[in-house]
């Protein structure tokens, strides 16, 4: 029998604003546990939540960018639950009205088609604080630094056929939540995560199977893994005939398997019901089109804008559009002066080789767009040839200094003085007779004997082009 | 001094025939000696009530002086004060002190105000006979066998037996009122959203709501004045100016339409009861109101819906009394849920449980529909009936509750019975209308109030209707015997 994969995606992504979602409390990361936590962060007793007006207009560039229905009136509910790093013993969260509903990205699937994925919804809610539970002698500790972190929760439908397409959406999120300035996206920090629902069914079989969940997935490599253990593992429960379980499951990356957290039956009733602290959010149209014309160029908008403005194949375009930080890039280089397509090939090929070698981001890149339009000029206006210029983006990577600089000291200019050139040929050709002789008789494929002698006794600095041109001059081949 | 309206009491300050400090100290002597019976009051702060006595009078010889400084209140101990205990009743929060305000106490300190202490109250405001306290029960100073009524009940009791000029109470089904009634002081719960609660301890959120118990309409429209306004830290509170409330006392009330609803004239109304409600509408009539008969149909959801709502909402908001960062925590838990469990269920009270466990079955899936919904939707249905009857009237009379004070004792093993002394009080806190109650007479010499109800932000109206009463009445100004 075969099977197929239906996965849908939650992701929790972190917005970016100074202060938290219902209080005053800064977000930043990384601070000594509970000093950005207020009275409201830690629920005191006659504390209340007030609402942060970004988180909403946040929301509504999101929504927008999905081409999603951002609603008029939205309600947060209380999800209640006991933990200890939960101070108010519920959660604020949207439930029954979220605040964004019926969107949709198109991924691109390997066979080079697009395939759009349904996003259900996207709510608001706050996040938990954490519990400690190393150096506190059998004790648990609890920092809220993190309680009250806005998220944005984003909700896919089941639309998606392999781990590969889930990586493929959840990439295309990212990278939109970052185009659009409303999350920093980053995985290591928690900022961007996951839980998969993950289910098989027989080829060509409508209902769905019953599915897992994987929870807090947070990086695109244990998304593909997860997700890959787990259809394996349901396909072999229902090939010994079993069946499977309707349950939570937790990722662990070490092993490299998903484990059972808790069954439907241990599910948890979360009894969800409007919070009466806060007002429904009501968003007037007006403050929908404000927002609209804030937004920034969409990632696939500038992609074909790419693809005309500049003339690029689409796989390029995809590739430079991939993050906001590495289109603007680009589109430096291209503003000081470099070459569409050529500024495309040196971005794409040797810079991002050396950014993914040294594992380092495109705003981390010691070569800056500016010092890399002056090396392709120097391409552009026949100063170095495109091998020599290789050797001078790596002597600017080591921080060597700009490309002039590196061309003078290296004394990697091109000769361009034809008596010069003239000359070295003169004496090839006196010492080699016999390949002088096969090439007149009509050996065409010893040219490039000629023109690489030519080329290492000028040690690469001659233009090729031209060394071609005088060779056929001096042989007399016209 | 101690029989001085806070008005009268503000004259003597300006005039300088006494000092908020010689105030003070009479409130904090009277309370020394006649406490000890009534137990209306959890924490007395003698001396920091002097130094604000003492900042008080320096306030008041700049001439800088409000209408409330230099004025001895207490605070009821549902409001969190900075340093001092907030207990709202409870084991739980025996030890709790908070690090700040609750914006009604910050803006008392603004007006000069002097804090005395803190009232006794029902647990968590849980409650209709102040039974339910951890601190123990709070005597009515009429008669110390019967209760005070509830959850103000410490507030209610320390105003009537003038152990300070003002009191603060909340009301979330009618817990400002009731015990004003059975106390036999004014007392007014204004319109949800007219006073912050932040810094309140919330029992049910879209029902409570604060307010202010004093002897005279006059003293209740001074303090609600210093009291009401939008705060940014409550979303539900309201952005709506606030009126001066004394100024229309005055206005005569010839013509005023008075509706007096059918319902609450029914079946388990005490007939004794009925005769002095119906003696204070004659008043009335004789000040020039016309009095309408009116409907108010939905009134039998009340009660219902209400123990529904409340509950509910209460199981959600308590659940941050879980003995991980304040207040009681159990003794060596043994593990995660030992520590929620012991800590729970000895820090909380009974009726604080039962609340807890109906709210929580109300709100649990399966149920939600049939309990929450349906008491949202009963809950609308009150509200129209009292819009259309603000169409036709300008204000509503009742009795604020069925009978004077019951016995200490005699409804405590029976909840529904003492959930039904509020069937007058709480479908004004399911619309979300401000009501007063007024003294109205005696009924076995314990008093009886005349509830107010008024449409939405008009308290000025009801201030001025209970005010124009209190001219050519003085059941406000009595004073049970033993506090004489």
């Amino acid at each position: 029998m075969t099977w197929e994969t239906v996965i849908g995606l939650e992701i929790h992504t972190q917005l970016a604003t100074k202060s938290k979602i219902f209080s005053g409390a800064a977000t930043a990361y990384g601070a000594e546990a509970n000093t950005q936590a207020c009275a409201v962060d830690l629920g005191l007793p006659g504390v209340l939540p007030v609402l942060n007006k970004e988180v909403v207009n946040m929301a509504i560039k999101f929504g927008l960018a999905v081409d999603a229905k951002v609603a008029p009136v939205s309600v947060f509910a209380r999800k209640n639950y006991f933990y200890p790093d939960l101070p108010k013993g519920y959660q604020i969260s949207q439930y029954e009205l979220p605040i964004v509903e019926h969107g949709h990205m198109d991924i691109s699937l390997d066979n080079g088609e697009s395939k759009r994925i349904g996003i259900t919804r996207a709510h608001l809610e706050e996040d938990a604080g954490k519990s400690l539970h190393e150096d506190f002698h059998g004790m648990t500790g609890i920092d809220l630094n993190r309680a009250g972190t806005p998220l944005l929760e984003i909700v896919s439908e089941p639309d998606m056929r392999s781990a590969k397409e889930a990586v493929a959406y959840m990439k295309k999120i990212h990278s939109l939540v970052r185009y659009l300035g409303i999350s920093d996206g980053n995985m290591q920090e928690g900022s961007f995560r996951c839980d998969a629902n993950v289910s098989v069914r027989p080829t060509g079989q409508v209902e769905l199977g019953t599915r897992a969940e994987l929870k807090n997935i947070n990086s695109f490599r244990f998304v593909e893994r997860a997700i890959n253990f787990e259809v394996e593992r349901q396909i072999e429960v229902l090939e010994n005939g079993g069946k499977v379980m309707q349950e939570t499951r937790l990722y662990d990356a070490d092993k490299d398997e998903t484990r059972s957290m808790r069954s439907k039956e241990e599910a948890m009733d979360y009894r969800y019901f409007p919070d009466p602290d806060l007002l429904p959010v009501a968003i007037a149209e007006k403050q929908v089109e404000a927002v609209r014309a804030s937004l920034p160029e969409l990632p696939e908008a500038k992609r074909q804008r790419f693809m005309s403005e500049y003339q690029l194949s689409s796989e390029d375009a995809s590739l430079l559009t991939g993050s906001r930080e590495m289109a603007d890039y680009y589109e430096t280089v291209v503003k000081a002066g470099g070459e569409a397509r050529l500024s495309a090939n040196w971005v794409v090929g040797e810079l991002s080789g050396a950014l993914n070698k040294e594992g380092k981001e495109i705003t981390d890149s010691p070569v800056s767009a500016e010092m890399l339009a002056g090396m392709l000029s120097r391409i552009q206006d026949n100063t170095i040839s495109g091998k020599l210029a290789k050797e001078v983006f790596q002597a600017m990577w080591q921080g060597e200094g700009d490309a002039d600089a590196i061309i003078e000291n290296k004394g990697l200019k091109q000769i361009t003085d034809s008596g010069a050139i003239e000359a070295i040929i003169d004496d090839i050709i006196a010492n080699n007779p016999n390949q002088v002789e096969q090439l007149k008789a009509g050996k065409g494929k010893l040219m490039g004997f000629f023109v690489g002698q030519v080329m290492k006794e000028t040690g690469g600095k001659a233009n090729p082009a031209q060394v071609n041109a005088l060779l056929k001059k001096k042989l007399s081949l016209d | 001094m101690y029989q001085l309206t806070i008005a009268e009491q503000a004259q003597g300050l300006k005039a300088g025939q006494f000092s908020s400090v010689e105030l003070t100290k009479m409130y904090l002597d009277r309370i020394k000696r006649m406490d000890g019976g009534l137990n209306s009051y959890i924490t007395v702060v003698e001396e920091a009530a002097l130094a604000q006595a003492q900042a008080a009078d320096q306030r008041l010889a700049r001439g800088e002086a409000g209408p409330l400084t230099g004025i001895p209140v207490a605070q009821k101990d549902i409001f969190c004060t900075n340093g001092v205990k907030t207990s709202c009743g409870s084991k739980m929060l025996d030890n709790f002190i908070a690090p700040y305000d609750a914006t009604v106490i910050e803006k008392f300190h603004a007006a000069g105000a002097v804090m005395l202490g803190k009232t006794n109250m029902d647990e968590f405001a849980m409650g209709s006979s102040n039974e339910t306290s951890f601190y123990g029960p709070v005597k009515n100073p009429w008669d110390t066998s019967t209760v005070p009524g509830g959850s103000s009940g410490g507030s209610a009791a320390a105003m009537a037996a003038r152990l300070a000029a003002g009191v603060t109470g909340t009301d979330t089904g009618g817990s400002i009122r009731q015990p004003a009634a059975l106390c036999g002081i004014t007392g007014l719960k204004p319109t949800y959203g007219r006073v912050s609660r932040y810094g309140m301890i919330a029992f049910a959120s879209s029902l409570d709501q604060a307010g202010a118990m004093a002897q005279s309409a006059e003293d209740v429209a001074i303090m609600l004045g210093a009291m009401a306004g939008f705060d940014e830290r409550d979303s539900t509170s309201v952005d709506k100016a606030v009126p001066d409330y004394t100024a229309g006392l005055q206005k005569d009330i010839r013509g005023l339409k008075v509706g007096l609803p059918k319902e609450y004239f029914a079946a388990g109304l005490d007939g004794d009861v009925a005769r002095v409600i119906e003696t204070a509408i004659e008043e009335y009539k004789r000040l020039g109101a016309e009095i309408v008969e009116i409907s108010l149909p939905n009134s039998a959801l009340s009660v219902p819906a209400y123990y529904v709502v409340a509950p509910a909402e209460c199981s959600s908001n308590l659940s941050r009394f879980d003995g991980v960062r304040f207040g009681y925590r159990c003794e060596a838990p043994q593990d995660l849920e030992d520590l929620y469990k012991r800590s729970r269920g000895e820090g909380f009270g009974a009726e604080v449980k039962r609340r807890i466990m109906i709210g929580t079955y109300a709100l649990s899936a399966g149920y939600y529909d049939a309990y929450y919904i349906k008491a949202q939707r009963a809950r609308r249905l009150i509200s129209d009936d009292f819009k259309q009857a603000f169409a036709k009237v300008d204000v509503i009379m009742a009795p604020t509750t069925p009978t004077v004070a019951f016995k200490i004792g005699e409804k405590a093993d029976d909840p529904i019975t003492m959930y039904l002394s509020d069937i007058n009080t709480i479908a004004v806190n399911l619309a979300g209308l401000p009501g007063m109650s007024i003294p109205a007479g005696f009924s076995q010499k314990l008093p009886v109030g005349l509830q107010l109800i008024g449409n939405y932000f008009d308290e000025a109206r009801l201030l001025n209707v209970a005010h124009q009463y209190q001219q050519v009445t003085d059941w406000h100004r009595q004073i049970p015997q033993d506090f004489v």
